[in-house]
């Protein structure tokens, strides 16, 4: 009926989505891009000042304040230096883990932080298998949440402390970073993209300074819309192009956990894409090698690699407490909420 | 039964093509009498409502709601959705059957539908297709439809077996029943130790979920067209519920070009929202099918204006909060509708895109008893039932989900604004919502 009408309009403009609420908490780290570059620059020089500072003083920045390790995955060496930075600054830890937890139980993650907070906990570190688990804990407790690797998510620390390894052999440890610091600087990162929550904080964070990241793997690890996460992101399926442009190789290890599923024929997939010695010889022999562990060794990168001249994977390590000493004390000590000190003596 | 004057309002009845200032007798539970105003012959000693300024229309058909009784009273019972469904100005809702247990059965479609639940609109029970809607064995079409099933369904889980979903399509249109497939392919939307929870694309990826492909919908809705097309039977209906994709519509334009009896209904979320309103995980934006891109978005809007789409239905999925309330992977899909969707509708198809009025509610009325073929419903033509929706079709309003009828909150649209206001919503003669209270 009705055909003598108004001419319709094929196209809506609803409302659109509502602006993010996160973090509600000044001192949370959900995601690297919650960062202004100014933060970045402030939390590097913060970590190089707490590195350099004597024990018994640093251990009085956070004296007996409470900082709760919740942690539903396995981890070494992001729950180890969470642990030892909270505690290097004073802080007493607590750790648990979804084995040996009410979790087991089937207590929900809101009801254990509502748990954690209740018990005086001022700040958690959450790792959680699935994706966006910290905003769920910091909107239902809004203590500050530091995201420890969430899912296939983020990891905005080791972000960071990729950063921070990037800049020393790079710009020389430079602290206060702009938009242009890595600017000429191609950043790759190789293997399973699709599953890798640290490639997605490290492609959300890099080109913020200049830096171009380059992505690199077979399609059912890295599909096509991976570029469109953010500017300076970009696909190179041959590894060996890849290597040629890169300053810098971040190599990803295959997550079977994740895999769901997903065949690989392994043998193809080393032949295509494993950093070896002579490809890193004849293609890239002034890069710098970094991997946010824990490596397969002679899967995606061989032994002598891995513990060659170029290789920074430890360095990366030792960087994690640094810069995780500057993110537990930004956790407690900017702008926390009223109420959520009593912890303190 | 008491008698109903409906006075001084503008009757818009597009299935029986009227669109004038008309007063209304409602009597014994149907329509008594239709004429201009202060004519009516048979209104003596009648209770009137006066309806000066307000849009006066055959009560709102929503073809796929999930009312959880039996089994799942504490997300929604059929009283609490049935109370939602007449403030949204609903006076027929058909219930989807993936209830606990799954209607498969005679007994349960017959116990929705019985008075002792207190619905306060009129229920249809949509009956499993399969036994516990397990895609295997088909149940007893003819049995369930003298019990009252208006349609057969697996909502939720498609029949995923072509021999099953051809017998399931032959059977039913020997009784004359539509077969509603909910088309997802779930063997690409699950795998080992995961489920996919929102559309694939740049979004997902960028929060890391794993999606739901296009194809995971339109593969489906083109393996049932062929299916219909193979059975060559003019009584087959191929119902697609809740459509989403560009692709899955494109499907179904060329099979309705090609005469086949091929419908489909779209879900206002899914001609309002894209998957960037999934945000930062709000489980609010969760459904299946999902939230998809905007081109999906403005293809929903495109099939509604031409015509290819055949209905609004609200797929309204109550969720009680603490469910709602978890990683956004372990959030159950759905989110309400019934007190949405002629807001929104009038809102955005009417009063943006310039759908008239009349088309807006037949696709909320009309439309959906035919696809249903719910007799006596759907217009006000004398001696249909006494089914009416009587709205301010200019009124704003905002939409607050705390203040709603349905038991659960979980919606996307709090808040939003909301054009048309229901001042009365009447079932069968009686007053089953009115504004001022009661």
């Amino acid at each position: 009926m009705n055909s003598s009408a108004a001419p319709t309009r094929r196209q809506l403009h609803p409302p659109p989505a509502p602006a993010s609420p996160f973090p509600y908490n000044p001192g949370s780290l959900l995601s690297a891009s919650d960062l202004s570059l100014e933060e970045i620059s402030g939390i590097l020089s913060r970590a190089t000042a707490l590195e350099g500072q004597d024990p018994l003083t640093r251990a009085k920045i956070l004296a007996k304040r409470r900082v709760a390790l919740l942690f539903y995955e396995s981890s070494t060496r992001t729950r180890t230096s969470f642990e030892l930075a909270a505690k290097a600054l004073g802080a007493d830890t607590t750790l648990v883990s979804s084995l040996s937890s009410s979790i087991e139980k089937g207590e929900t993650l809101k009801d254990t932080g509502l748990t954690l907070r209740a018990l005086g906990a001022e700040a958690i570190i959450l790792r959680h298998s699935s994706s966006g688990a910290p905003w769920l804990l910091e909107a239902e407790t809004k203590l500050p949440v530091l995201n420890a690797g969430d899912g296939m998510h983020e990891h905005p620390t080791q972000a960071l402390l990729d950063l921070r390894t990037i800049l020393t052999h790079l710009r020389s440890g430079v602290e206060a970073v702009d938009a242009e610091t890595l600017a000429g600087v191609t950043v790759s990162i190789t293997g399973d993209i699709l599953h890798s929550r640290v490639a997605r904080s490290n492609m959300l964070l890099l080109p913020r300074l200049g830096a171009r990241v380059l992505l690199c793997g077979p399609k059912e690890l890295l599909p096509e819309l991976a570029a469109q996460v953010g500017p300076g992101i970009f696909i190179e399926r041959d590894f060996e192009t890849a290597l040629k442009q890169s300053q810098a190789i971040m190599m990803l290890r295959i997550q079977g956990e994740r895999l769901a599923g997903l065949q690989l024929d392994l043998e193809q997939y080393k032949a295509a894409y494993q950093l070896t010695g002579p490809r890193l010889a004849a293609l890239a022999p002034q890069a710098i090698v970094m991997h946010p562990g824990p490596i397969i060794r002679g899967l995606e990168v061989t032994a002598g690699v891995a513990d060659g001249p170029q290789s920074v994977i430890l360095e990366q390590v030792k960087n994690g407490v640094a810069i995780r000493m500057a993110m537990v004390e930004r956790a407690l000590l900017s702008g926390t909420l009223a109420g959520t000190h009593e912890g303190g003596r | 039964m008491s008698a109903l004057v409906i006075r001084g309002g503008h009757l818009i009845d597009p299935g029986a093509g009227v669109d004038a200032l008309k007063d209304v007798l409602l009597k014994d539970g149907h329509v008594a009498e239709i004429a201009a105003p202060g004519k009516l012959k048979l209104a003596n000693g009648a209770q009137v409502l006066d309806a000066t300024g307000l849009t006066v229309a055959p009560g709102l058909i929503d073809m796929h709601v999930h009312l959880r009784e039996p089994g799942q009273g504490y997300k929604e019972t059929i009283a609490t959705g049935t109370a939602a469904a007449a403030a949204g100005g609903f006076t027929s809702v058909a219930a989807m059957p993936n209830t606990r247990p799954v209607n498969d059965s005679v007994e349960t479609t017959r116990w929705m539908q019985s008075p002792e639940r207190g619905g306060v609109v009129r229920v249809f029970p949509i009956a499993a297709a399969t036994r516990g809607s397990k895609g295997e064995t088909i149940n007893d079409f003819a049995a369930l439809k003298s019990a009252g099933a208006v349609a057969v369904s697996d909502d939720g889980l498609p029949i995923l077996k072509d021999g099953v979903m051809r017998e399931t399509l032959a059977a039913a249109a020997r009784v004359g029943l539509t077969v509603i497939q909910h088309a997802e392919d779930t063997r690409m939307t699950h795998g080992a130790g995961w489920v996919a929870s929102m559309n694939a694309g740049p979004t997902a990826f960028k929060l890391g979920l794993r999606g739901m492909s296009n194809e995971a919908e339109s593969s489906i809705v083109e393996r049932d067209i062929r299916l219909v097309q193979d059975l060559r039977d003019a009584r087959v209906h191929l119902h697609v519920a809740h459509i989403s994709t560009a692709a899955a519509l494109a499907a179904v334009r060329q099979a309705r070009r090609n005469g086949l009896r091929v419908t489909c209904e779209v879900a206002p979320h899914h001609f309002l929202l894209t998957d960037e309103h999934v945000g930062q995980y709000n489980t609010h934006a969760k459904m299946c099918p999902p939230l998809r891109a905007a081109a999906d978005r403005d293809a929903m809007i495109e099939g509604i204006l031409d015509g290819v789409v055949d209905a609004i239905a609200t797929d309204h999925a109550p969720h009680a909060v603490h469910e709602k309330e978890v990683e956004f992977e372990h959030a159950p899909n759905g989110i309400t509708g019934l007190e949405t969707a002629l807001g929104l509708s009038l809102r955005w198809l009417h009063k943006e895109a310039k759908l008239p009025l009349g088309r807006v509610l037949s696709l909320l009325s009309a439309q959906p008893a035919a696809l249903l073929n719910l007799k006596g419903r759907g217009s006000l033509a004398v001696g249909s039932f006494a089914d009416v929706v009587v709205f301010d079709p200019k009124a704003e309003w905002v939409y607050s989900a705390r203040e709603g009828k349905s038991k659960s909150r979980n919606t996307p649209f709090d808040g939003w604004t909301m054009q048309g206001k229901v001042r009365w919503t009447i079932s069968e003669g009686r007053i089953a919502y009115d504004s001022d209270g009661a």
